[in-house]
């Protein structure tokens, strides 16, 4: 079963803003291009309609039920090591 | 959640605003634009402006398309939605945006329109599949990462062979508004909007990626930052951006490099490419008409074209005359400026679309309290 969430409704737009994307998880392909991602517990279908070469356990980010990028997750890795870097560069001072 | 909590990080957040702190030059001040809606809601939900010295100052952009579809397209909607028999689907922001005499498209809908919110334009087409009697219009609207779900929904149309289903669209870009405000007179004679640097788009430059950036980098010399939307994106992007401030530099250097490639997504580009076409001229509430900002369906895709389709007049509605969304898209005044602001003027009755949208700059203030920061204070010495 998949559990589909309304994400925003005329009431709580504005806490749930349309342009806020979240990575998601590709747990399953299914048929016409789509797949069902794990956004922190919540299962939704989306189309990968904009995307290519998406497998299950890749991350994408997820933007009006469509994936817009798939996540480079070795740079996340760079970008949080760049991070910790510089907090060491701090120490350091 | 794994990509977002590590990007959250409080100790790290501290660390990045020291390091903020000790490369600030306190002999000058810096005014940074974040252009989009979402960078603004990040600012102010995690209070990132409270971890920076008081000489850097962010500026909010235009970037929240609720905020900046003028009125008089609302209005339109609204027209189109009271056709009877006819379906209006919207993504639901665009609900309760108040038109002229506090109509919208919420206040329609319960004046017996059919409007219905949709999650996904691939929702407005299935809807037109399923009530082949009735005309359907999906109000389509958004920068480039709205713009590519729409033309897969027209592709996906004319695949099921749909009649009934259209477009009324109001894609905007983001290059040629971010164009616009730096050749405004405001910031050209008046000195209103001193920009130092641009934090780019995260979501929107998934979608055209970092090179478009490089114009504004070159032309009016000015950095530009690419931030992902979670807290410690946008300090980094500060910061990176105070190094290029200070080493005189202005380069486009992209932060959200775990989503955003030079070339972007070229799928979605040439989707967009394929059924979209620049328009001449659209109104943006705030900065009036700016030439080549905005998009209509290609006439290969007339079919699928609201415009075609019905008669959609142009309408201009001016702002409620209170409401200063106009001066607050285009950097010169903060939320806290407007009289109505978190007074006449709130989230659950919003006057100005500043503050129907959370990307709105008055909704993030007023959602995260943000109305207490100080005074801008160099705003107040020009």
């Amino acid at each position: 079963m998949v559990n589909y969430v309304i994400i925003s409704t005329p009431e709580n737009s504005y806490k749930t803003p349309m342009c806020l994307a979240i990575p998601a998880c590709v747990e399953q392909l299914t048929a016409e291009n789509h797949a069902i991602v794990n956004l922190g517990g919540i299962r939704k279908e989306i189309s990968l309609a904009l995307v290519e070469d998406i497998a299950p356990g890749d991350y994408v980010i997820v933007h009006v039920g469509f994936a817009l990028q798939k996540l480079d997750q070795l740079e996340a890795k760079h970008t949080l090591a760049m991070f910790a870097e510089m907090s060491a560069l701090y120490k350091g001072n | 959640m794994k990509y977002i909590d590590e990007f959250r990080d409080g100790d790290l957040a501290q660390k990045i605003a020291a390091n903020i702190a000790s490369e600030a030059d306190p002999r000058r001040n810096y005014h940074l634009m974040e252009f989009c809606g979402g960078h603004t809601h990040a600012i102010s939900r995690y209070g990132i402006v409270d971890l920076l010295p008081d000489n850097v100052h962010m500026i909010h952009g235009p970037g929240c398309p609720v905020c900046v579809l003028p009125v008089g397209r609302v209005e339109n909607a609204i027209q189109l939605a009271r056709i009877p028999g006819l379906i209006l689907c919207s993504y639901g922001d665009m609900l309760r945006i108040p038109t002229a005499n506090g109509m919208s498209l919420l206040r329609a809908k319960a004046q017996s329109a059919d409007v219905r919110m949709v999650y996904s334009s691939a929702d407005a087409v299935k809807i037109a599949q399923e009530n082949p009697q009735h005309q359907v219009v999906f109000f389509a609207i958004g920068f480039e990462t709205t713009t590519p779900p729409t033309a897969v929904a027209i592709k996906q149309a004319q695949a099921l062979g749909l009649n009934n289903f259209t477009v009324f669209c109001n894609h905007v870009l983001t290059p040629s508004a971010i164009s616009h405000i730096l050749q405004s007179p405001e910031v050209r004679q008046l000195g209103l909007v001193p920009l130092d640097g641009f934090i780019g788009p995260a979501h929107v430059s998934t979608v055209i990626g970092s090179q478009p950036y490089e114009y504004f980098a070159e032309e009016f010399q000015k950095p530009v930052v690419i931030a992902g939307f979670e807290p410690l994106d946008v300090m980094q992007a500060i910061l990176m951006l105070i190094r290029q401030i200070n080493e005189g530099r202005a380069e486009v250097e992209n932060e959200f490099t775990r989503a955003v490639l030079p070339t972007g997504n070229i799928k979605a580009q040439l989707l967009v490419a394929e059924v979209f076409e620049l328009r001449r001229t659209f109104e943006w509430r705030g900065l009036g008409l700016v030439p080549y900002s905005a998009l209509k369906i290609k006439s290969d895709y007339a079919d699928f074209d609201a415009e075609q389709r019905f008669q959609i007049p142009v309408v201009s509605i001016a702002d409620n005359k209170a409401c200063e969304c106009g001066a607050i898209l285009r950097g010169v005044k903060q939320p806290q400026d407007c009289k109505i602001f978190g007074t006449a003027c709130t989230p659950e009755n919003p006057i100005g679309s500043c503050m129907v949208s959370s990307e709105g700059a008055c909704a993030a203030y007023y959602s995260y309290g943000r109305f207490r920061e100080k005074p801008h204070a160099t705003m107040k010495e020009n």
